[in-house]
């Protein structure tokens, strides 16, 4: 399997997604912003980070790049296309995925472990998952997903909500919300499922060394739903 | 010709940014202070004499890059 992760000027978790990717199989390709033309992929991956400084808006820059014609391209022609905090922040940017990133809640810069519970798992990036509760890492500013009333009703009456926050026993409550985020939303597809973004980081979590190993579920789960 | 540009959250989106600058604000005595809202002001440069067409060019910015408008909305405040 083929992937590739885009590297934009201030993303910050490429090479982790690199490693992550490469441990679970896939022949990764690093590619930068100022390309034109993907490579061949079953998989492209937007990585975390604080692309472009963050400024003007969290991927907003990112969105006007010029590798992401043929992101856009890649994803509306039902490629596997996966978004990791900034990149879910780009996503929604692109509009490829509905909605907004606003900044947190409560004001905070947010690094923490979170527990989310897989909403919809008929998908390649869930289906057959072993574990329908995950512990995952989130590292953010603007993670507080938010979108209007017709954009929410169409999210639901597509199931297009991936996964949400929770406690570790999958029980989804305001309490277990760590910015605010509407509904918990942690993680979003696009109608068509080939298109998820999610603010926590599997990447962070595929090494005993690291706090956990829940994010190696979610990979070779992917992989396994690709092969 | 300037153009000016205000970028602001739209009315029901929460700005946590805006909340902390009104406690800071209220901290230092400014007691009267309701709320505060933050917002974005841009100042466009940009080479064009017919004032119609820079306002259509900067409206066109503010929808494609300046303004989110899922969450944002945008006023052009004067040329």
């Amino acid at each position: 399997m083929n992937s590739s992760v885009i590297i934009f000027p201030g993303s910050n978790c490429d090479r982790d997604m690199d490693v992550a990717l490469k441990k679970f199989g896939f022949k990764n390709k690093m590619l930068w912003h100022n390309d034109t033309e993907l490579p061949k992929s079953d998989l492209v991956v937007l990585p975390g980070g604080f692309s472009y400084g963050d400024y003007l808006r969290c991927g907003s820059m990112a969105s006007k790049s010029r590798i992401i014609d043929s992101v856009i391209k890649f994803a509306k022609s039902g490629g596997l296309l996966l978004g990791i905090c900034n990149g879910f922040q780009i996503l929604t940017e692109t509009e490829l995925l509905p909605g907004a990133l606003l900044r947190n809640k409560y004001s905070k810069f947010i690094c923490q472990n979170v527990f989310v519970k897989i909403n919809n798992s008929d998908n390649k990036y869930f289906k057959n998952i072993k574990k329908n509760v995950l512990e995952l890492h989130i590292a953010h500013n603007e993670g507080n997903f938010f979108c209007s009333n017709d954009q929410m009703k169409e999210i639901n009456d597509n199931n297009q909500i991936a996964i949400n926050y929770c406690n570790q026993n999958g029980e989804i409550n305001d309490i277990f919300n760590p910015n605010g985020a509407i509904k918990n939303i942690a993680g979003l597809l696009n109608k068509q499922k080939n298109i998820l973004g999610m603010m926590p980081h599997p990447e962070r979590m595929i090494d005993s060394y690291l706090s956990g190993e829940d994010g190696s579920i979610f990979f070779e789960n992917l992989m396994g739903n690709l092969k | 010709m300037k153009i000016s540009v205000i970028v602001t959250l739209k009315k029901d989106v929460l700005d946590p940014q805006g909340k902390v600058v009104h406690q800071a604000l209220k901290g230092m005595g400014f007691n009267t202070v309701k709320e505060i809202r933050q917002g974005k002001y841009f100042e466009i440069d940009i080479d064009e004499s017919d004032k119609k067409k820079a306002e259509e060019k900067a409206q066109d910015m503010c929808k494609k890059l300046l303004a989110n408008l899922v969450i944002e909305d945008y006023r052009i405040i004067g040329s």
